[in-house]
Order: structure tokens, then sequence, then C-alpha cells
């Protein structure tokens, strides 16, 4: 069957009033986490994977991918109305976009970032539609040494390319692969790292790490060291719309941004902060008014706003065709696959093409009825800003609660969760990134198969990763993203000085 | 960017966090070590992972501890530690942790709610604690009840 023909046995999947209902929860959900500061799409994915025991495949990643896109949406207007943003890849869109709602332009900001979003969702989600099968053709000729190095390849790039520095991202990995080892080694049926205790046989529950790095840790990190109190919400005075001249200056930002978000977000590294600076600086660049950015250019949030949501819709690609988790999201739907049975991978497209393209369709969908939620909605979300953070946390705190005292009715399971908070905490004081606890923790026992296989054809020959042509230059790629940017700054260093 | 400043006076605390990264290399060495091994079928046992893990640890501790010696790396910028916001929050999570098996999980989330209000600098205990208990109540009986989402029983659970 050719890709529409499947795109459209999707769609009959996804308008289904059941199904619909589940895409609408998931966007009004993820819009109001996007929105809400302290809140983000990893976290509330999470908190609803035991959902998974109660629903079907489809209607929980048709609401999982309804938080995940939703929660980009959201996260647009509050780095536009308060300058706080929550998550790294809405940092660009504060920067023009809180200036714009100072001018009393907030309005026409919130406008370009949701058309922009739904334009950029839209390309993206053409792009998974028409790049998940032509990937998976590709992945197939992969073996157990390929899919390895593919995975080191990932792991490098996600916590040593991406972020300040190499060193703390690696340690933040290595933090993940040692919390993935702990439990019942299932080849050989050893406990490894249970220091004796019964509840860590089964391992430690994925849930209980992100809600305590990103809800814990993040509650403990704003109300103990956060520098001043609350910052104002911006009112929006103008109409949710824009003007021609609005348009005239946004749509080709808005194309930009896809076309340099979405490949970023589809290769192994995946992350939103590199195209969104990207698409800045490009602006910035092309912008007939270049004098205005600073001041509020709207050229400055419809660029990156489209990039931060076509690199969202790029990172399902590898999830999808791959099994490979780029983001901290993407690594806890991909348990949301295993607790359902399912292995990712390439033959999820084939084994499962009825959730695949079901998801694929939703997608769509999702982006139609988020542009209605943000644009004439609006001021709804904009009153949620408004919730003191006394309640706000206090409540995140409960849920976080209820999300893990739930997995087993096991206080050690709260133990562990304050610790990760604790852990989340030190390690936003000392400026580690959280995102690569996560991806170690799924993609490293996943790793640990696939050497295990890769070891097996081999019969023991650490060899064979460097005699297969496409392992060793998945391998060499890996060394380079690592040592390469040291080796630069070595040499420009030299060549300064000599 | 750049992780090396040089000529500058050791930075303790982000030394401190390299030798916590090398203490957990040690713990997952120790651990590592007491894995049983006796599966010779495998061509890779379960402690080969963990040996690298441990190997990883141990080098970016290294590293780290290094950074910090050599004046730390740079960091963004925090406010002053609040001592009387982590009091309550430390109180409100211990709380929760003991008393949810005991009083049950409304009790347990009301005090967390209000303990957490607090640390964030509101003086309206008694409004808190109001909503704080009608949003646990309405977390229970959403959850438990409709959603058959365990959450526990308890003194005032078994009202309801």
């Amino acid at each position: 069957m050719d890709t529409l023909a499947q795109l459209a046995a999707g769609f009959a999947v996804a308008l289904t009033p059941y199904n619909l209902m589940w895409c609408l929860v998931g966007v009004t959900v993820g819009t109001a986490i996007g929105v809400l500061p302290g809140l983000g799409p990893a976290l509330t994915i999470a908190l609803l994977l035991p959902l998974t025991y109660k629903v079907d495949a489809i209607a929980a990643f048709i609401l999982f991918a309804g938080i995940y896109y939703g929660a980009m949406y959201g996260g647009s207007t509050t780095s536009i109305l308060m300058n706080t943003p929550g998550e790294t890849a809405t940092i660009v869109t504060s920067l023009e976009g809180n200036k714009m709602a100072r001018r009393g332009r907030a309005g026409a900001a919130l406008a370009t970032a949701a058309i922009g979003s739904f334009v950029a969702g839209t390309i993206g989600t053409i792009g998974i539609t028409f790049l998940a099968e032509p990937v998976v053709n590709f992945a197939l000729r992969f073996g157990p040494a390929e899919y390895f190095s593919l995975m080191v390849l990932a792991f490098v790039t996600v916590s040593a390319v991406l972020g300040s520095s190499a060193v703390r991202g690696l340690t933040s990995l290595a933090l993940g692969i040692f919390l993935g080892l702990i439990g019942i080694d299932l080849q050989t049926g050893q406990p490894r790292f249970t220091f004796g205790l019964t509840e860590l046989l089964d391992g430690i529950n994925v849930i209980v790490v992100a809600v305590g790095l990103f809800a814990v840790g993040e509650t403990l990190y704003i109300a103990c060291f956060r520098k001043r109190a609350g910052s104002e919400v911006l009112a929006v005075k103008d109409s949710v719309w824009m003007t021609r001249e609005d348009w005239a200056r946004s749509w080709k930002p808005w194309l930009r941004g896809s076309a340099i978000g979405f490949p970023i977000g589809a290769m192994p590294a995946g992350g939103a902060e590199v195209p969104t600076f990207l698409s800045y600086f490009i602006e910035k660049r092309l912008s007939r008014k270049p004098e205005e950015f600073g001041q509020g250019a709207i050229e400055g949030v419809a660029g990156p706003e489209a990039a931060n949501n076509a690199s969202a819709a790029g990172v399902l690609v590898p999830m999808l065709a791959l099994g490979l988790p780029t983001s901290a999201t993407a690594a806890i739907m991909l348990s949301a696959f295993q607790s359902y049975g399912i292995t990712p991978g390439p033959l999820l497209l084939q084994q499962q093409s009825a959730l695949v393209w079901g998801l694929i369709a939703s997608l769509y969908v999702a982006n139609v009825m988020l542009l209605v939620l943000n644009l004439p909605l609006v001021g709804l979300w904009v009153k949620m800003l408004k919730i003191p953070e006394p309640l706000l946390y206090g409540g995140i705190l409960v849920f976080a609660t209820i999300g893990t005292y739930g997995i087993s009715q096991s206080q050690v399971d709260l133990i562990l969760l304050y610790a990760m908070g604790i852990t989340g905490l030190f390690m936003r004081l000392f400026d580690f990134p959280t995102a690569p606890v996560i991806i170690g923790m799924i993609l490293g026992p996943l790793a640990e198969q696939e050497f295990r296989r890769a070891m097996t054809i081999s019969q023991g020959d650490v060899m064979i990763f460097l005699q297969k042509p496409l392992s060793l230059t998945l391998l060499v790629l890996a060394l380079v993203a690592v040592v390469g940017p040291q080796l630069w700054r070595l040499l420009r260093l030299r060549s300064r000085s000599g | 960017m750049d992780d090396r400043r040089i000529g500058r006076a050791p930075a303790w605390g982000d030394a401190a966090v390299g030798a916590a990264v090398l203490a957990l290399a040690a713990i997952v060495a120790w651990q590592t070590n007491l894995i049983p091994a006796h599966a010779v079928y495998a061509q890779v046992g379960p402690k080969v992972i963990p040996w690298m893990a441990t190997a990883m640890l141990a080098v970016l501790g290294t590293l780290l501890t290094l950074q910090g010696v050599r004046g730390g790396w740079q960091h963004e910028q925090h406010g002053e530690l609040n001592v009387w916001a982590l009091a309550w929050l430390l109180l409100g999570l211990a709380l929760n942790v003991v008393l949810i098996g005991l009083a049950g999980f409304i009790i347990a989330s009301t005090l967390l709610f209000t303990c957490t209000a607090l640390a964030f600098g509101s003086r309206r205990l008694l409004r808190d604690a109001a909503i704080g208990f009608v949003l646990a109540l309405a977390s229970y009986v959403g959850f438990d009840r409709v959603l058959g989402y365990k959450i526990g029983s308890g003194l005032i659970e078994g009202l309801l």
C-alpha cells in the first residue's frame, strides 16, 4: 500500500468519536501544562502512564501525542506573556515575544506563534508521513551491531553535543544508564543493584525518576533558590489577530523555521534548542527591519516558534521508525510502548500499522484542534497563568504523590521519588541537564540487549562493531561529536597563540 | 561555554559534585562485583555493561573533580537559599511518606499541600488547608473510585 492509502486508513482510526475525544483531552491537557510554568510534557505523560493499563494502545498514544503537541503551543503563551520560559525550547520565543507584549502587541505575538505552530506542526507531520517508511526501509538492514552503534551515537548527541558541557551531559547519561540497570537482568535472571531490597527487583519505574526530577526537583528549586518573586503576567490588550503587515512578515519565517526545525529534530540528536536559536539568527539577518530585533520583532517570534514545533514533530520520526527516543518525552512514550508489550523499532510500522498511522493522522487532527484552542480561547489560558504559586506547586506535589504511590502503594517508591527530587535540585543548581537521565534509563537496557545480540552473533568478538561499515561510520560520528568540539577549541587556541 | 577558567580559586562546591559522582562510581563498582555471574552460557554476562557504567562514572567523576579544583564551571545565577522554604517542603514530604500508610492519602496530601503552600510564602493557612483537602478528596474519588487507580486506604477513605 502506498503512503497516502495508509494515511487514509489512519484517518479512519483517528476520526472515530472515541479517538477524537482522546485527542481533544490530550491537546487540552497539553496546552494547560504547557502554559503552567513548572510542568512539561515529559512529566505529564509520565504521570499518565498508568492509563496504559486501562485504555487501548491507540487511544493512549493519541492522548500522549496530543499532550506533546499541545505543550509546544502552550509553552509559547507563557514565554510571551510572562518571560519565564519553562523549557529551553521557548527561551528564544520570549526574547522577542515578551518585548512585543510589553509594547502592547501581545495579541499579534500570540497569533503568529499559534499560526506558526500550526503551519510548522502540519509541515512536520507531513514530514513524518513521508519520511517514516523510507527510514524504516533503511533501518531494516540494521543488525544488532548497527543498532548498538546508532544508540551510542544518540547517547552522545543528546548528552554531549546539546547543552553546555559534554562532561556534565554524559554524567547525567551515566546516571540514567545506572538507574536503568537496576533490577533483574532479563537475559540471565540475575538481580543487579537491588541493594537487597525486593522492591527494586522489578527495577525503578520511569515514572518515579521523571516525576522526581521534573516535578519534585523543580518545586524544591523554585521554592528555595529562585532569585525574585513571581514575575508579572502581561495583559493581552490588542486583539489576538495579525495585521496585513504582520502576515507579510510572518509567513516566510514560518516556512524557514519549519525547514530548519524538522530535519534537526528528525536527526538522532533531536533537541529544540539548536533549531530555535538558528532560526532566530537567520531571521535577524534576513529581516528588513533588523533594528527591531531586541525591541519585539515579529519575525523573531514566528521563526523560532515554527522551528520549535517542527523539531518536536521531527523527534517522532526516529521514535516511531527506529524506536530511538531523542528527548525525555519521546523516551517516556517509548516506555509506554513497552508497557503494551509492543516492541518499538522498524517492525513497528508493519506490525502495528493501524496504531502508527492512526497516531500520525491524529497529529493532523491535533494541530487543527490546537489552532482553535489557542487563538479564540487564548483568554482561558491566560487566566490559568494567574493561579497563585503556593496552590500550583502544592497541587503538583499532590499529583506527584498519586502518580508514584499508585504504582504499588509502597513508601519505598515515595522515598525514591523524593531522593530523585533532591538529585534533580542539585542537578539544577550545578547545571546538569536532566533529559539524558531519562533517555539513558530507557535506552540503556535496549542498548545492552543489542550489544549482547551483536556479541552473540560475533561469538564474543568486539571487532564486529568496527567491521560493519555502517556501524563503524556511526561510531566514528559519535567520536567526532564528543571529541570534535574540544579539538576545534584546542586548534583555535593554538593558532591564536602561535 | 568554556569550562576551563584558568588561574581561579578552586570551586569546592563543584569539586564536591565531582567527588559525589566518584562515590557513585564506587557504589556501582561494589554492587557490580556482587552480581552473581555463574551464568556462562551468555557471551556477554550481566556484569559487562555495569562495568562500562562504572568506568564512565569514574572517568566523568574524575574530570568533574578536576574541573572543580581548577575553578569550577559556569552556573546559572541562583538566589540565596531560602531556609524556611526548604524546611517547610522537607517537613511536608516527610509527613507525606509517614502518614500516607498510617492515616491515608487524603490526610497526608492535605498536609503536604499546606506545607508546600507555606514554603511558597502563603500566609493563609486555613484557606490553603481547605483547598488542599478538597483537592485531595476530589483526586481520591476520581482516581481511586472512578478510574480504579488504587492509592490506598485510610481514616477518611474508610468513611467514603
